[in-house]
């Protein structure tokens, strides 16, 4: 078991070297940071000594791999890739557009990202096995099928609308709570309710659809037959047996965003101005701040790399046949 | 002179493709019999009728020309506009060239916003002017009520005389072609599509049906072009997606060992980076990348369009994982089978063996994921728009609608036709998508889990 | 005590209503035995299905009545069957791998039986699954509670399985092909504790089976079923003495065995006719010999011969079948003359690593085939034996280099196989081909059978040109006795024995002297089974063809084989001729192996 865990860590190593240079490629060799200075200073009329003070200041004006006039280890660290790529694993994320220090707005930021994305994560996971339990229960029925068209009809509603017109309806027209907007400890509940509520609705459709197959599908198999055929109940058939075998793939699936929960909601958070790690995301998107994206990537990776190892970990927990195999 | 967008090129060359493999599955059973099954479905006649329709219209938006100049003199040379424009253009005239001066709500006669007017009297006041176009053919404003219902009577009228004609010339030829196909959801379908379009098209002559945005466009106009946008970025990304999941997918599956250790790497580590940062990191060296390059480009039309490509192509290469994935499992499972055994047993080629044996059994998979994707990549649009990486600011499209929608959804008194019809076009695609994908999913394995 | 009167299940299918079970009348007694038996998709797991209102969704109960005591099962509230089903009637069924939970401990499953009928919880519970799991010969039954299905062996999870059935002493015991994922020798074990807990507690066990050994060895009482209906009902020695209804005759004579190695086995000409149609006559008249006018225009009725005996045959109103020909036991020796070794394994070696830890280290291996030898001579069948797991499979692929062997040598002709690359073999791949066991998954479903049987020729570059395949083509079809527009058709259009046919037409293709049929009989019924044993059997006459046989059934090896070994854990056990190994074993294992087949006479 420990050893399995050590193995898909070490797995994991490869794969955060592969993002790190895919990353570098993309934001060093694609574009050279002369054509980012001239896009950040405005296409025209840039002189060029106002593309080199650009890139002087943010560390740009080093070779990108190699170093060959600097002496001894400088030739390998006084270049972009040691500063800019190989330092995110220490952490180092350098500063933003805005000279501010990424690594602690980031850490600033989780809070409010968490209180939005953990609620949103948890109430979902709970109405979306519950209701699909219930149209997987009453299958072939019309509570079923309009229940499947329900849930298609929501996928089909992109999550902008929900949000625009959650906002309108509940805060412009009810007055029920704020539109936007954020303040730390209690005060905060009222300010998440409906960004809560809206996040659950929007992934509401297509969770729900996907685990009603679960259902099905482990409703059709043998040992549900034989759990009939001892006279249990319906609901006993339900709940012991089918929900037990079909929470298998649900879990281990989710567990895999749990740890991506800290980077928050990109649209929720911007829509309503909730100071997390999504709206800094977007801001630096827009705002072209190219050291954020980078570490905003390096940081949503490593995450996702952990939902895999949680998974495979939960794997080897809920399930009988991996856990003693 | 007509202008070939890369896009055009792409999209043309789909309905090419699309059409040729329908040919070819024709005879084969097992190719055939799944669309068979398909179209014995209500929902899924009904949605492809809808779908068809937006396609139509995506389809005239994609033969692109440019318009020749009134010469000055008779001997000269044609010229040129530098704008490209459509055979949907052409057709939308009166609607593209209507502008007003900003804001008006759908069927005005007046515009939103109060402006400096001046009096018959000579003296100005602020007053709703009346619009340069939308109702300006009415001579009082008080026969707007009677002319409205008059358009919208004819339209419906002229919709259903349309509808009759159809149906009687496809109970002649479709209906005893296909005798098992309901046509009946077909025709509903149909019937309410005409009895919707034919009223809007009879009042769009006189008016702005769905009013006019900030800058004094039609919204529903813009609507329409829109559809082009969602069509192009929903099919063309399969063009760099597919190649990629199949090679990728069947490679892994079927040879195994180092190469499977390799493909594994690279999609797992592709799939790591968040999808949206990743897309919003290729994005933005694109965008870099296009201001740097902008010489290439000779019409706006032409930069936007490589933008678009650019889109579709990142799309494709952030999301072919997920058909790689699937089709990853698929293969490993077929290379055990016997069949592949025997195969084996005849000293078969690889290559043999994975054309003539794994492709046409893992095919399924690949048109289920297909229609499913599109409707998730017609979302991600606007998502991205929104965001500030999708489509260049002068595209069309729902993205772009919505987000400038947001800001008038604050605006008191509130512009809300702009959001409504995105809305409601974006939806009837996305729901037609989504329904018809599930009954082809229903056809062709309801076993897969995509 | 359990009756059934004209009980009627219908399935709702694209193509129409299929009436699964078509008017099904049975009475059960007390304590009895009573056997059900029949050919696949004959209706007899949903008459099963059906008496427990456990039918899959698309399947509904159009009519009949079925009584336990003076209650009618199909007249009762969904709750009140409830009680019904584990308490008074039980059943168990085929597959143990699949009908047992994977995500609860087996105690867990057995327990849930006794507090959903019973009053006890908690510790006695727990006592009684122990008592339960002991009395059904689960050893240790202690460890077993608290263990997954995976966990156990497939002979100890369908005991568990009729512990939990057997829970709260059901009258009725319903057994669903209980043996048939079974190997032969766990097969004996299990039908041995049936017979024992049903002699112990007096229940009745309504045994559904098509194996008619089992029958021979459990039934008081047999019906066949055919087609969605009883054709006979009878006592078991009279059954087996004087099958009177001329299917179960043909039953009868399509078993393969030694004694009629001379000749062929007796088949069943076309196919179990659709159930969606209506039928004018006797449902068997298509493919009955003796079928005349009124078979086909006058419905048969279930006739009551007296002492027990129905049948449903318009020729026993007036006389009875005779009984069956006593088949004689021994036979000439087979003789064996040298014929020249065609093939030959030395020590054939098949290693699978079993990597752990960190790195992936290679730990230890699992040796699936482990020092193999044997010899197949030109226009011989050698038949391997064993059971599943034993590595047969293993040595079939090995031999034709489809897994590369770990270690040993084979020879083809006296040329070294082994180490050979894949256009190196080539050369050799026409010589030697392979039937699999399964008909579904060995034809490609997306190609047609023209193409299935021209791709070994195109490979292998067998007939000068494409007009020379195609008349090849034709002779293939011609000599598996298939039509010629069977080449313009898909394998979905074919039986499972037509599509063997096709295999078998596959690997012909190529003019191999050598074909390794790997369990070419096991997934067919046994009238299917005789077709393709016949074809075989007759193949090699003509064309001199040498079979490596591998098997599990010895009556099939009985019938084909010249010389037998016999596998078990990977290793050859015995070898011989098929009457030195079959008649006199001196390996303790073949000797158990042998003992364990259900015999008939």
């Amino acid at each position: 078991m420990l050893g399995y865990i050590l193995r898909r860590t070490l797995y994991a190593i490869p794969i955060l070297v592969g993002i790190n240079l895919l990353t570098f490629a993309l934001f060093f060799l694609v574009n050279t940071p002369d054509d980012m200075a001239r896009m950040q200073l405005g296409m025209k009329r840039v002189t060029p000594e106002a593309i080199a003070k650009w890139k002087a200041e943010r560390g740009y004006d080093r070779p990108l791999l190699w170093n060959a006039p600097a002496a001894g280890m400088k030739k390998f660290t006084d270049t972009i890739f040691f500063d800019k790529s190989v330092k995110l694993f220490a952490l180092d994320f350098g500063r933003a557009e805005d000279n501010r220090d990424i690594f602690n707005e980031i850490r600033t930021r989780m809070g409010p990202s968490l209180a939005l994305a953990v609620p949103v994560f948890l109430v979902g996971l709970m109405v979306n096995i519950t209701f699909a339990l219930g149209v997987a229960f009453f299958r072939a029925t019309y509570l079923d099928f309009w229940g499947v068209i329900l849930c298609v009809a929501m996928m089909s509603i992109s999550s902008l609308f929900f949000i625009i017109g959650g906002q309108y309806l509940i805060s412009k027209l009810w007055h029920l709570v704020p539109i936007s907007g954020y303040v730390g400890g209690v005060d905060a509940a009222k300010f998440l309710v409906l960004p809560v509520l809206i996040g659950v609705i929007g992934a509401f459709g297509s969770s729900t659809r996907f685990y009603r197959t679960l259902f099905l599908e482990e409703m059709g198999k043998d040992y549900v037959r034989t759990a009939r055929a001892k006279g249990l109940a319906e609901s006993v058939v339900m709940f012991r047996h089918v929900l037990k075998n079909a929470l298998i793939p649900i879990l281990t699936g989710v567990v895999v965003v749990i740890p991506t929960l800290f980077l928050g909601s990109l649209i929720t958070e911007s829509f309503f101005g909730i100071p997390g790690l999504g709206s800094y995301t977007i801001d630096a998107i827009q705002a072209q701040d190219f050291a954020v994206v980078r570490s905003m990537v390096f940081i949503g990776s490593v995450l996702y790399i952990v939902g895999l190892l949680l998974t495979d970990i939960s794997y080897t927990l809920v399930d009988p046949r991996v856990r003693l195999a | 002179m007509p202008v070939l967008l890369a896009t055009d090129v792409l999209v043309w060359l789909l309905v090419l493709s699309v059409a040729a493999f329908a040919w070819y599955s024709r005879r084969r059973a097992h190719l055939a019999a799944p669309w068979a099954r398909v179209f014995r479905s209500r929902t899924a006649v009904a949605s492809a009728v809808v779908l068809a329709c937006y396609i139509l219209v995506g389809l005239l938006d994609s033969l692109h020309y440019r318009p020749a100049l009134a010469a000055r003199d008779a001997g000269a040379p044609v010229a040129y506009s530098v704008e490209a424009r459509s055979l949907l253009d052409l057709g939308l005239a009166p609607l593209r060239e209507r502008f007003e001066k900003t804001y008006s709500a759908p069927l005005a006669t007046r515009l939103y916003q109060r402006e400096q007017v001046e009096l018959p009297d000579g003296r100005t006041a602020r007053d709703f002017p009346r619009l340069r176009h939308g109702g300006a053919h009415l001579g009082a404003e008080a026969d707007w009520g009677e002319d409205v219902a008059l358009r919208a009577l004819a339209g419906l009228v002229a919709a259903f005389a349309l509808w009759s004609v159809v149906l009687l010339c496809a109970r002649r030829t479709l209906v005893r072609r296909w005798p098992n196909v309901p046509w009946g959801a077909a025709a509903a379908a149909l019937g309410a599509i005409l009895a919707l379009a034919g009223p809007v098209a009879m009042l769009a002559g006189g008016f702005h049906v769905l009013g006019t945005n900030q800058v004094g466009q039609d919204v529903l106009y813009q609507a329409l072009k829109s559809i082009r946008t969602s069509l192009v970025i929903g099919t063309v990304t399969t063009l760099v997606l597919l190649p990629l999941g199949i090679v990728a997918g069947i490679a892994a599956g079927y040879f195994r060992g180092w190469v499977d250790d390799v493909i594994q790497y690279l999609y797992t580590t592709l799939n790591s980076i968040p999808g949206v940062l990743l897309i919003a990191a290729f994005v933005l060296m694109l965008q870099v990348f296009l201001d740097n390059h902008g010489d290439w480009f000779p019409t706006t039309a032409q930069r936007a369009d490589m933008r678009l490509l650019g889109l579709c192509a990142i799309l494709g290469l952030t999301s072919w994982t997920g058909l790689a994935r699937l089709l990853r499992g698929e293969a490993l499972k077929l290379s055990e089978l016997e069949y592949i055994q025997a195969a084996h047993a005849f000293g078969v080629s690889h290559a043999r063996i994975l054309a003539r044996h794994i492709l046409p059994n893992v095919a399924h998979i690949v048109i289920i994921s297909l229609v499913l994707d599109f409707s998730a990549l017609v979302l991600a649009e606007a998502v991205l728009s929104y965001v500030g990486v999708g489509v260049d600011p002068s595209t069309t499209s729902f993205g772009t609608m919505i987000n400038a929608a947001r800001l008038e959804m604050a605006r008191e008194p509130m512009v809300w036709w702009s959001l409504a019809a995105a809305f409601v076009f974006m939806f009837a695609l996305v729901l037609a998508a989504n329904l018809f994908a599930d009954a082809v999913r229903d056809g062709f394995d309801p076993r897969v889990r995509v | 005590m359990l009756e059934l009167q004209g009980l009627q299940t219908v399935l709702d299918t694209p193509e129409g209503a299929l009436r699964a079970v078509d008017g099904v009348d049975l009475d059960i007694d007390r304590g009895e035995c009573f056997a059900l038996v029949g050919e696949s998709g004959c209706g007899k797991s949903m008459t099963a299905l059906s008496i427990l209102r456990l039918l899959p969704d698309v399947a509904r109960i159009a009519q009949g009545r079925v009584r336990l005591g003076d209650i009618d099962l199909l007249a009762l509230p969904e709750a009140a069957m409830r009680s019904v089903r584990g308490k008074r009637v039980a059943m168990i069924f085929q597959e143990p791998a699949t009908a047992l939970n994977p995500v609860l401990t087996v105690g867990r499953q057995v327990a849930e039986v006794l507090e959903r009928h019973t009053d006890l919880r908690g510790a006695s519970v727990k006592r009684r699954v122990l008592e339960l799991l002991a009395a059904v010969g689960i050893p240790d039954p202690e460890r077993r509670y608290g263990e997954y299905a995976f966990q156990l062996s497939g002979g100890l999870r369908q005991r568990a399985m009729i512990a939990a059935a057997l829970a709260v002493d059901p009258e009725v015991l319903v057994a669903d092909e209980p043996t048939t994922a079974l190997d032969v020798t766990i097969q004996a074990q299990i039908l041995e504790l049936l017979q024992k807990l049903q002699a112990e507690r007096g229940m009745a066990l309504l045994l559904i089976t098509h194996d008619l050994g089992i029958v021979a060895r459990m039934a008081g009482r047999v019906a066949v079923m055919y087609a969605g209906e009883i054709v006979e009902v009878a006592p078991r020695e009279e059954f087996f003495r004087a099958p009177q209804h001329p299917y179960s005759q043909k039953l009868f004579a399509a078993l393969p065995s030694a004694s009629q190695r001379a000749g062929e086995l007796a088949q069943i000409p076309g196919q179990v006719p659709p159930l969606t149609s209506a039928f004018p006559g006797c449902r068997f008249a298509e493919r009955c010999d003796l079928a005349y006018e009124r078979c086909r225009s006058e419905v048969p009725a279930l006739r009551d011969l007296g002492a027990g005996r129905l049948v449903r045959c318009h020729l026993r109103e007036t006389e009875r079948a005779a009984p069956r020909e006593a088949r004689a036991a021994g036979r000439a020796a087979a003789a064996l003359a040298a014929a020249p070794v065609l093939l030959e394994a030395t020590d054939l070696k098949v290693h699978f690593p079993i990597r752990r830890g960190i790195l992936r280290r290679t730990v230890g291996v699992v040796k699936a085939v482990d020092g193999v030898s044997l010899a197949v001579r030109e226009g011989r069948t050698l038949a391997l034996v064993g059971e599943s797991g034993s590595g047969k499979t293993t040595v079939g692929k090995a031999v034709l280099q489809l897994i590369r062997p770990t270690a040993g040598s084979v020879r083809y002709r006296g040329e070294e196989l082994t180490g050979l690359s894949r256009p190196a073999l080539k050369r050799h791949r026409a010589q030697m081909q392979i039937v699999f066991q399964d008909p579904y998954a060995s034809l490609n479903p997306r190609m047609r059978v023209a193409d299935i049987l021209a791709e070994g020729m195109r490979s292998l570059g067998v007939g000068s040109d494409e007009a020379d395949r195609t008349r090849r083509l034709d002779a293939l079809l011609d000599q598996v006795g298939l039509p010629a527009q069977a080449k313009g058709r898909y394998p979905h259009e074919f039986s499972g024995g037509q599509r063997q046919r096709i295999a078998i037409a596959r690997a012909l293709a190529v003019e191999p002297r050598l074909i390794v049929c790997d369990e070419p009989t096991s997934a067919l019924d046994v009238s299917v089974q005789a077709q393709i044993l016949n074809l075989l059997k007759s193949l090699q006459e003509r064309l001199g063809l040498a079979y490596l046989f591998i098997t599990h059934n010895i009556a099939v090896v009985e019938y084909l084989a010249h010389e037998v070994v016999v596998m078990t854990g990977g290793r050859i056990v015995e070898r011989g001729t098929v009457d030195e190994v079959l008649r006199a074993p001196q390996h303790a294992y073949t000797r158990a192996l042998l003992e364990a087949v259900p015999k008939i006479d």
